[in-house]
């Protein structure tokens, strides 16, 4: 048992079918950006505290920095390069940008996606709700008013699609 | 850093991995939602030749009502899974508000409950309020399953009576008498709480049988057990004003070291401070069974 198996992981990637030839020790991240040349998720804690490598699978945030990328396996896995084009950007890249909530962008695709994935379980969430959903997504810049801002922007708009349908 | 070299197994029943732990003996680990695992694996400060991933295990899985009204949680289940999840929200709402305060949410959406306990990092928010409410766990070994209280599986510091080859299966919170109401409140500066206090209220004659566990503090929850017995059966308001006054003391003599989170003495004070806003947030919520 002293070989180590090279395994065959196939999922959905920013909704495409994708597979990689991998060790079991590799992690998401590292697969991410080297094998498929997507940049977006930065590694930086490298602890699972500060949500910059974010990514998310089956809609849910993880720490691709603290997740196997044999995990993966038979999942969907957005990261932003999924998110949006540059001709017709995700309404929460718009938000971000009409708000300029960022600075130097480093935990910018992180704090995206985490946002989709709050709106979507919650599309009007408070002011409350969005700071508790966010914690772990860290801006060094200190931008975090303008972030807030463009996803109460966001929650505003919402809830009056939850009103008039 | 990557982990060292190792090979994933992933059986789908508890008998298989069971199996394959007895078979690798100290060179095998238990694998769940890795976010602690694999922190240290990264770090190589721990590192074994065979993962055996349990969450292929459906066994493992979901949440379902004991018949004395109380739980019965997978060990796989999730700190997002169990803040959301109808029957915890119905029947622990406190529970359920733990959970959504554990970490952030990718921790959660990740993190396993049976990860958490067997981890038995002391940082932890899950212990102390189980404790409280006497959960017990099931777990299941070469000759079989065996069942045993929480607190009793809690050792210390990274410590706990779980055999090597062992796997939890899952935890079971026994039902509550009508009435009963349960709060939580934990307070730190960095990831992790300082100090967590449960606080759990059967009713009792006129006021309540309180149980007040401390967590995160030292190695293992710690019962407040004066103050419990200074406040049993007191009508509320009575039960909060010995709890006001006597709380200093009685934080006075859970153990307690300085460390990057805090002097002892600051720490003790923090159990001063949430025992009390425990407490409230306990009588303040809904009765937890009908
Ligand atoms: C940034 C960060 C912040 C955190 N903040 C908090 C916090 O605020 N509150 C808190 O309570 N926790 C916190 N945690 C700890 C968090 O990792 C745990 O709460 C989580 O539940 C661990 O579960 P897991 O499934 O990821 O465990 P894993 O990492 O997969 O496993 C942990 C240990 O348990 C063993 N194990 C797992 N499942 C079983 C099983 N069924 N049977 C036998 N052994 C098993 C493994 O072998 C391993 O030794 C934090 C973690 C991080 C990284
Ligand atoms: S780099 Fe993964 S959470 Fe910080």
């Amino acid at each position: 048992m002293n070989d180590i198996a090279v395994m065959d992981v196939t999922f959905t990637l920013n909704n495409e079918p994708a597979s990689a030839r991998i060790e079991p020790r590799e992690l998401l991240i590292d697969v991410l950006r080297e094998n498929f040349g997507l940049r977006g998720a930065k590694r930086s804690c490298d602890l699972g505290v500060c949500g910059a490598c974010t990514v998310l699978v089956d809609g849910l945030p993880v720490s691709s920095c603290s997740t196997l990328a044999a995990d993966v396996a038979g999942r969907s896995v957005l990261t932003i390069e999924g998110l949006g084009t540059p001709q017709a950007l995700d309404p929460v890249q718009q938000a971000f940008i009409e708000h300029g909530a960022m600075q130097c962008g480093f935990c910018t695709p992180g704090m995206v996606l985490a946002v989709k994935s709050l709106l979507a379980a919650e599309p009007s969430p408070t002011e409350e709700q969005v700071r508790h959903y966010l914690r772990g997504n860290i801006c060094r810049c200190t931008g975090y008013v303008k972030i807030i801002e463009a996803v109460m922007d966001l929650a505003k708009r919402g809830a009056r699609l939850k009103t008039n349908p | 850093m990557l982990p060292r070299r190792f090979n994933l197994h992933r059986p789908d029943r508890i008998e298989d991995a069971v199996a394959l732990l007895a078979e690798h003996g100290d060179d095998a680990s238990p694998y769940a939602g890795g976010t602690e695992l694999l922190i240290a694996m990264k770090a190589r400060v721990l590192s074994y030749a065979h993962i055996v991933d349990l969450k292929g295990i459906a066994a493992l899985r979901g949440v379902s009502a004991r018949s004395d009204g109380g739980l019965i949680i997978g060990a796989l289940t999730t700190h997002h899974e169990l803040a959301n999840h109808s029957l915890v929200l119905e029947r622990l709402p406190a529970y359920a508000l733990l959970s959504a305060n554990v970490a952030n949410i990718r921790v959660r959406a990740a993190g396993t409950l049976g990860g958490n306990l067997c981890f038995a990092e002391p940082h932890a928010d899950p212990p102390a309020m189980l404790c409280a409410l006497n959960a017990e766990l099931v777990l299941a070994g070469p000759g079989g399953e065996r069942r045993m209280l929480l607190a009793e599986f809690i050792l210390g510091e990274l410590s706990t009576a779980r055999a090597t080859g062992e796997v939890l299966v899952r935890i079971e919170v026994p039902g509550l008498p009508a009435g009963t109401r349960a709060g939580y409140r934990a307070f730190g500066h960095l990831e992790r709480p300082a100090v967590g206090v449960a606080a759990v209220a059967l009713p009792l004659g006129k006021g309540f049988d309180w149980r007040l566990r401390v967590g995160s503090i030292c190695g293992r929850p710690t019962a407040l057990a004066g103050l419990e017995k200074a406040m049993r059966g007191l009508p509320e308001a009575d039960a909060l004003a010995v709890l006001a006054e006597g709380a200093e003391q009685a934080a006075a003599a859970v153990e307690a070291d300085d460390d990057i989170r805090g002097s002892a003495e600051y720490k003790r004070h923090l159990v001063g401070v949430l025992a009390r806003r425990a407490a409230r947030a306990a009588l303040g919520m809904e009765a937890l069974a009908a």
